[in-house]
C-alpha cells in the first residue's frame, strides 16, 4: 500500500500533518488529517482563581483572542451569578463585533478571496493577496491593512491590548470608554461599514457576475451535508455576542435550540488514538464516524451553518444580502463548501453595522460598566460565536472561586470532523488508480480554506496561500513522486 | 551586499507572536525587499526539508516563539540552532515558558486523563488515549511526543538573545528587527525589546507610599483609576516585571501579570515579587505576614503566571 504524506500542513500553529492511504488499485483507502499538538489549559487552570481565566484563556488562541476572553468572561458572570450593567455588555459587544471585522477582511482578502479575485485557475504565483492587489489596486491593499488595523485600535480602546486584551471581569469590563474614544470609534465604524460594503461589491462584481463562478457554488461536489450549529438572538438572527444556539438538520429542519448551558445534553467529543485533537459531535444523533447526513452526528459550526441556522440577520445590509444569497441560490440550507465565503462577507457586513450602532449608542459612554459580585461562586458556561464556529467554555469552583473543573468547546474542534472529510472527499477527487494529480495542492487547500481552521490564524498573513508538501512513498519507503506548491 | 537571512518558527503557542510581527503592517513588507525570509511556515512555502538542506550557519538570525511541549518543538529548535548564526527566543513561551508552562502544575498522566477521559463531554468508554505511533488498517500513523514538562527554548539549545512579552508589543518588535538587519547588537544574552527598570518606572498611576492591610482580588473592587494598583491591595507584578510595553494593561485598569518577565539580575520574578509584597504590607507580627502569605491564594499561578518554566520552581509536582 502506499502512502501520501502531507507534512507538515503549515499554520496548523505550525504543526500538522495528512496522510493518504492508497489500496492495490492505487486509489484512495482512507486519509487521516492529524493534529499533532495539546497543550492542557483545561487540567492546568485547576487551581487557578477563575477571575484570571479571560486572561490565562485568551492564550489558547493568539488570533482569536478575543473569543476566549469574552467567552470566559461571560463564564465569570455566571460562575458569580451578576449581571453585567448594560454598557459593559454594549462595550464588550463593541469590541467583539471589531474583532469580526479584523478576522473576517483578513481571511476574505488574504486567504479565501485570492481564489476568486483571481481565478481558480489563475497562476499559482499570481493567486495571493500580491496578486490580489495587483488586479484591484494597490489603493486597496492599503484600505485592507488600515481597516485590519482600526478595528484592533478598537479592540485596544476598550481592552487594553490589540493583542490578548485584558478587560475582561465578573460583571462587566474594568473600565468605561470617553466621549473622545467614542467619536474615534464611530469614525472608524462608519469607514468599516463602507469598506465592508465596497467589499461585498467586489464580491459581487468579481464573483457573482460571473456565470462560472456561480456555477462553481452551486455545483459545488465538496458539498458535505451535515447538521448546522449557530448562536441567535430572540428573532432567530444571527448573533456572534449572545443568544440561543440552534442546530438544524441537513435538510434545513430545527433539530434543537438550546441556551449554552445546556451544552452537556447535546455536544459529546469523540478520542481517536492518532491525533490529539477530540471530535465534537451531536450527543442524541451519536458517533457514527466520519460521514455526513441525518443519521450522523457530525455538525458544521461555520458562517455558512450560521446563516442556514438563522431567518435572518439584525442589521439592514446584511439582512438585504442574507435574502440574497438564498434567493440566488436557490434553497435554503446551503452545504457547498464555496458558499461560505461569501456568509463570511454577509457577516463582515453585519459586523461593521454592528460596530457603528454601538458606536452611537447613547449608553455606550456610561461610566457604569461594573457589577461587584456579592453571591458565592460555584459553576458557570459562557459561550460565545467565534468566527468559526460556537465557542463554549465551562468552569466549576469552590466557593473561594478558585477553578476545580474546566471543560472547552473550542471553535474550529466543531468542525474537525467535517474538516476530516473534506480532506478526504477532496483526495479521493484527485488520486486515482495511484496517479496524483497535482491539482491535489489546490483541492486539498480550498476544502481547508473554507472553514478558515484557526490553526490557519497566522495565516492571514503574506502571502495567503496553504504552503503544501506531498510526498508519496512506496511500499518500500522510497520516494516515488514528490509534489511542492510553487 | 548580501541580505540578512532571517527565519521563524513557532513551537508551542498561540500564534499571537506570529500576529505581533504581522501588526507591522507595511513594514513588514518593507522587511521583505530588505531581508531574505528563508523559513516561516506560517507564511511562506518553505518546509522542514527545506529547512534541512540550509548548510549549517547558513541563517543569520532565527526568532523562535513558544515553549517546548512535544518532540517536534525540540525537533525543531536544534535545527535551526544548527542553521543560524543568532538564535532569539522571541515572546514570553521561549523566553520563561509562558501560559504553556502553567502544564507544569500539573503531568502528562493527568492531561491526558482530563483532555481525553474526564471532561464532562468526552465520551471515551475504551479511555482511548493519542498513541505517538499507531499501526493503523491502512500503514502507520505517528504524531509527537508531548512532553511531561514545559521548557524555555534556552532549556533545549543554546539563545544568543531574548524578546520578551505576550506577545511583544508592536513598536517594540519593530525596533527590535531592525536592530537585527542593521547589526547593531548588545553581547550575547541580552534582553531586548524591554526597559532594564521595572514596569512601575512607566506606569502612570500616583503611588504614596500607602501600607496595605490586606490583599484584594480583581474581582472584589472598582479600584481607582489614577492610584497604584498595589496600594489598593490588588496584586499588581509591576515592581518584579521588566517594562517595555508601555503598561497597557495598567491603563486598561487591570494590574500586570507579568508577561514581560524578572528583571534584569533577579534570578527569580517570584521571589522578587514576594519580596515587594512584604514591604508593602502593613505587617506589625509574624502572624500578619502569614495573614498575607495566605491570602495570595495562588502563589504559582500569580507569581509565575508566565514564568514557571525559567523560575528556580521550574516544575511544582514531580
Amino acid at each position: 500500500m502506499k502512502t501520501v504524506t502531507i507534512n507538515p500542513v503549515t499554520r496548523l500553529e505550525g504543526h500538522g500533518k495528512i496522510s493518504i492511504f492508497l489500496n492495490d488499485e492505487g486509489n484512495v483507502e482512507n486519509a487521516y488529517f492529524q493534529v499533532p499538538e495539546l497543550r492542557g489549559f483545561e487540567k492546568f487552570c485547576e487551581g487557578r482563581p477563575v477571575e484570571e481565566m479571560p486572561d490565562i484563556t485568551s492564550r489558547i488562541c493568539g488570533v482569536c483572542p478575543e473569543a476566549h476572553h469574552i467567552a470566559s468572561t461571560k463564564a465569570l458572570d455566571a460562575v458569580f451569578h451578576v449581571e453585567p450593567p448594560p454598557a459593559a455588555k454594549k462595550l464588550r459587544e463593541l469590541l467583539y463585533s471589531a474583532f469580526f471585522v479584523a478576522d473576517h477582511i483578513t481571511h476574505f482578502y488574504v486567504l479565501a478571496g485570492p481564489d476568486f479575485v483571481m481565478g481558480p485557475t489563475a497562476p499559482k504565483a499570481e493567486r495571493n493577496i500580491l496578486g490580489v492587489i495587483a488586479k484591484v489596486g494597490l489603493e486597496v491593499g492599503s484600505s485592507v491593512i488600515k481597516h485590519r488595523s482600526d478595528a484592533l485600535d478598537i479592540i485596544a480602546a476598550i481592552g487594553g491590548k490589540r493583542i490578548h486584551p485584558s478587560c475582561g471581569v465578573p460583571g462587566g469590563v474594568s473600565k468605561p470608554i470617553t466621549e473622545d474614544e467614542r467619536n474615534k470609534i464611530e469614525a472608524i465604524s462608519k469607514s468599516e461599514v463602507e469598506f465592508a460594503k465596497f467589499t461585498m461589491k467586489l464580491f459581487d462584481d468579481i464573483v457573482l457576475k460571473n456565470k462560472d463562478y456561480v456555477n462553481l457554488i452551486t455545483s459545488d461536489t465538496h458539498a458535505t451535508e451535515t447538521y448546522c450549529m449557530g448562536t441567535l438572538d430572540e428573532q432567530n438572527r444571527v448573533n456572534f455576542y449572545d443568544g440561543k444556539i440552534r442546530v438544524v438538520d441537513p435538510e434545513g429542519k430545527e433539530f434543537a435550540k438550546y441556551p449554552p448551558a445546556d451544552y452537556q445534553q447535546y455536544i459529546s467529543e469523540h478520542v481517536e488514538p492518532w491525533t490529539y485533537l477530540k471530535f465534537p459531535y451531536l450527543k442524541k444523533i451519536g458517533w457514527k464516524g466520519l460521514i455526513g447526513g441525518k443519521d450522523s452526528g457530525v455538525y458544521k459550526a461555520t458562517p455558512l451553518a450560521r446563516l442556514n441556522v438563522a431567518e435572518g440577520m439584525a442589521t439592514p445590509i446584511a439582512k438585504a444580502e442574507y435574502k440574497r444569497i438564498y434567493e440566488t441560490l436557490g434553497h435554503k440550507p446551503v452545504h457547498s463548501t464555496l458558499a461560505t465565503h461569501w456568509a463570511r462577507l454577509i457577516e463582515l457586513v453585519y459586523a461593521a453595522e454592528r460596530m457603528l450602532e454601538l458606536s452611537q449608542d447613547s449608553e455606550i459612554t456610561s461610566p457604569n460598566v461594573r457589577t461587584i459580585p456579592t453571591a458565592i461562586p460555584d459553576e458557570g458556561v459562557g459561550a460565545v460565536e467565534a468566527p468559526r464556529g460556537t465557542l463554549i467554555h465551562h468552569y466549576k469552583t469552590d466557593a473561594k472561586g478558585m477553578v476545580k473543573g474546566v471543560n472547552l468547546i473550542v471553535a474550529t474542534t466543531n468542525n474537525h470532523a467535517a474538516i476530516s472529510m473534506s480532506i478526504k472527499q477532496a483526495a479521493e477527487g484527485v488520486i486515482k488508480k495511484g496517479e496524483v494529480s497535482d491539482g491535489i495542492l489546490n483541492v486539498v487547500e480550498m476544502a481547508f480554506r473554507a472553514y478558515d481552521p484557526c490553526y490557519a490564524c497566522a495565516t492571514h498573513t503574506l502571502p495567503g496561500q496553504m504552503p503544501l508538501h506531498i510526498k508519496i512513498f512506496s511500499k518500500n519507503g522510497a520516494v516515488i513522486r514528490d509534489i511542492r506548491r510553487p | 551586499m548580501t541580505k540578512t537571512k532571517i527565519a521563524f518558527n513557532w513551537a508551542s503557542s498561540c500564534g499571537g507572536c506570529e500576529i505581533a510581527i504581522f501588526e507591522l503592517g507595511t513594514k513588514l513588507i518593507d522587511l521583505a525587499n530588505k531581508v531574505d525570509i528563508v523559513f516561516w511556515p506560517a507564511i511562506l512555502d518553505y518546509k522542514y526539508s527545506d529547512l534541512e538542506a540550509i548548510p549549517d550557519g547558513a541563517i543569520d538570525v532565527a526568532f523562535v516563539n513558544g515553549a517546548i511541549q512535544n518532540s517536534e518543538n525540540e525537533h525543531l529548535a536544534k535545527l535551526l540552532r544548527a542553521k543560524s548564526k543568532l538564535l532569539v527566543a522571541f515572546g514570553s513561551c521561549a523566553c520563561l515558558g509562558g501560559i504553556p508552562a502553567l502544564a507544569n502544575t500539573t503531568s502528562r498522566d493527568q492531561i491526558f486523563a482530563s483532555s481525553y477521559i474526564e471532561t464532562s463531554t468526552t465520551d471515551n468508554p475504551e479511555k482511548t488515549l493519542p498513541q505517538t505511533k499507531l499501526q493503523a488498517r491502512e500503514g502507520e500513523l505517528t504524531i509527537p511526543e508531548f512532553y511531561n514538562t514545559v521548557k524555555t527554548l534556552d532549556q533545549v539549545v543554546d539563545v544568543d538573545y531574548y524578546v520578551p512579552g505576550c506577545p511583544p508589543v508592536g513598536e517594540q518588535v519593530s525596533k527590535v528587527i531592525s536592530q537585527f538587519v542593521e547589526g547593531v547588537l548588545p553581547p550575547k544574552g541580552a534582553v531586548l525589546g524591554a526597559s532594564d527598570k521595572s514596569l512601575c518606572h512607566e506606569c502612570k498611576r500616583v503611588r504614596t507610599d500607602r501600607k496595605i492591610a490586606k490583599i484584594i482580588r480583581t474581582y472584589q473592587t472598582l479600584p481607582d483609576p489614577q492610584k497604584c494598583l498595589l496600594e489598593q491591595g490588588i496584586i499588581c507584578m509591576g515592581p518584579a516585571t521588566r517594562g517595555g510595553c508601555g503598561s497597557i494593561c495598567l491603563d486598561a485598569n487591570m494590574p500586570c501579570r507579568g508577561c514581560y518577565g524578572p528583571l534584569p539580575k533577579a534570578i527569580d520574578q517570584g521571589g522578587k515579587m514576594l519580596s515587594a509584597l512584604s514591604s508593602i504590607f502593613d505587617a506589625q507580627s509574624e502572624e500578619d505576614i502569614q495573614r498575607l502569605a495566605d491570602s495570595v491564594v495562588d502563589p504559582v499561578g500569580t507569581f509565575y503566571r508566565f514564568g514557571l518554566a525559567r523560575s528556580l520552581l521550574r516544575r511544582t509536582k514531580p
